[in-house]
């Protein structure tokens, strides 16, 4: 399997930051806050690879970091310091040396992001038709008749009800609006998925349906995916390794269920204990 | 003289339970050797850490001490060990095989999906997949009428029989096999005896664990018998009593 990101040593602070951030956070300082400048070490000295069609978790508490790490790898955010690279076949690009033009072009074509507000990855003053167009349009299709075809394809393909294409997302349910969300994001068929807590708050049931989607859809286009959730059980059914973070860093990282099944650090024990 | 597929040296397996401030030993001081069309049993009382050396050369267990050295296809020695997770990712993928105590699967599957998944793993097509799978829960006496439902709500014995097929419809080059035949009746536990039989004559290596001396006696070539570790030792950390005394 061909590698198509390799972050290193990923680290964001917000404030001012002073020299003893570092050494004055962490899980073994019990904060993520430093208590000499106030500044928060959301992420620091991240690092991993992802594969081709690997599903990669990203497990820990709220505040524990695994949110700002895929905001950081989307552009939403930039880091304090760090490297990621994303292979292409034909190219590789040192993400974060790119101008904003070449972040635009990834962001749009080459990944997709849900994000487990709604709100954030969908434009509720247009239809949930327009959404997928919208992106489609940025990366550069632009015949009307396809991308309504494309849309189309899309959101049966997410069980969005086609009759419906062209209301706003604001007149759907959460399952729907995550639905719409999931087409949106695959509308450029991107080879690398991020999903962050994307099934939080939803029923069940709606749940269930959601995750068998990411599947399919993982197992049909061989899409790679970074999942962050604080939810065991959607670490158990989607990947295949995890990290898992506690105050901005990673304390434990393996294969899913040496993870589930032999958690090493006393945090990831708690966890897994407390799991229903 | 043949050399062995796995050779397993001074594994140790324990757990570290830092709430409670416990090491809980498990396995200890295991040598043992398994060779291509041969089987391997691994025998001993409850609580010797039988399933630790098997969870411990799968990565599902962190080993603790000792050298797991398997010798892959190309010929290469691998010490499953200190492999990194992607090469045990591919070696589950394509070499070994792992038939636990107990079934776990994606829910919300058919029965013959869960079963083929290990060759659509491997790139096989859905559809040759599922007839290999429904030949193999066929050759395990699954009735039919059940291969198009999820195994979650299977009794034991059926649940086994899918966890069996989908260990063995892969013929992986190694195979664990824990405690193959605990919930079958004795018609069914006799197909797996022969199915196992038969892989170990296509040249499959099996290291297994039985709790039946007959079962050994039938199927092992080689017999490594583990004790029980000493009792627990206790640690200095976080401890209740200590605590409830401070």
């Amino acid at each position: 399997m061909r590698k198509i990101l390799e972050v290193r040593n990923l680290s964001k602070i917000y404030g001012k930051g002073c020299p003893r951030c570092i050494e004055s956070t962490g899980p073994e300082a019990d904060t993520n806050m430093c208590p000499h400048c106030g500044s928060v070490v959301a992420i620091h000295d991240v690092s991993f690879d992802l594969h081709e069609g690997e599903i990669l978790g990203l497990m820990g508490e709220s505040g524990s970091g695994k949110s700002t790490v895929v905001k950081n790898l989307y552009f939403d955010q930039t880091p304090s310091s760090g490297s990621a690279r994303f292979f292409e076949e034909d190219a590789t690009h040192e993400m974060f040396n790119l101008n904003a033009a070449q972040q635009r072009r990834l962001r749009n074509q080459r990944f997709g992001m849900v994000y487990q507000n709604p709100h954030l990855g969908l434009n509720f003053g247009i239809s949930s038709g327009g959404n997928i167009a919208e992106r489609l349009l940025m990366s550069d299709v632009s015949h009307y008749g396809e991308i309504r075809e494309r849309a189309k394809e899309l959101l049966s393909r997410t069980e969005v009800l086609l009759s419906r294409m062209d209301e706003s997302p604001a007149a759907f349910s959460g399952g729907m609006q995550q639905r719409v969300q999931i087409a949106k994001a695959l509308a450029t068929n991107p080879p690398l998925l991020y999903l962050d807590e994307v099934t939080t708050g939803l029923d069940l049931s709606v749940q269930a349906r959601i995750l068998d989607l990411i599947l399919e859809i993982q197992q049909e286009r061989n899409t790679a995916m970074i999942v962050v959730t604080h939810d065991l059980g959607v670490i158990r059914l989607l990947t295949g390794r995890a990290l898992v973070m506690k105050y901005g860093r990673v304390i434990e990282s393996g294969l899913t269920d040496q993870i589930l099944e032999d958690p090493q650090h006393a945090y990831t024990q708690r966890l897994v204990a407390s799991a229903l | 003289m043949q050399t062995p597929i796995l050779k397993i040296n001074g594994f140790a397996k324990h757990f570290t339970l830092h709430e409670q401030g416990k090491k809980i030993p498990s396995s200890h001081n295991v040598n043992l050797e398994v060779y291509a069309g041969e089987l391997t049993a691994l025998i001993g009382p409850t609580g010797a850490g039988k399933s630790s050396v098997l969870k411990g050369i799968y990565r599902t267990y962190l080993p603790s001490a000792g050298e797991i050295l398997y010798r892959d296809r190309h010929g290469e020695l691998v010490d499953l060990a200190q492999a990194d997770e992607y090469r045990m990712l591919q070696l589950r993928h394509e070499e070994i095989g792992f038939v636990t105590q107990f079934l776990f699967c994606l829910p919300r599957q058919s029965t013959l999906d869960v079963v083929a998944h290990p060759l659509v793993v491997r790139g096989e097509s859905r559809e040759s997949a599922r007839s290999k799978a429904a030949e193999m829960l066929a050759a395990l006496n699954l009735p039919e009428r059940l291969w198009s439902i999820s195994p979650a709500t299977f009794s034991g014995g059926e649940k086994q029989r899918v966890n069996l097929a989908r260990g063995l419809v892969a013929k992986p080059r190694l195979l664990l096999l824990d405690e193959p035949t605990a919930s079958l009746d004795p018609v069914t536990a006799e197909r797996v005896i022969g199915i196992i039989e038969g892989i170990k004559q296509e040249g499959v290596a099996m290291l297994a664990i039985f709790h039946h001396p007959e079962l050994t006696h039938r199927l092992g070539d080689r017999v490594v018998e583990l004790t029980p570790p000493s009792t627990l030792i206790q640690t200095q950390a976080i401890n209740k009593q200590e605590k409830a005394v401070a």
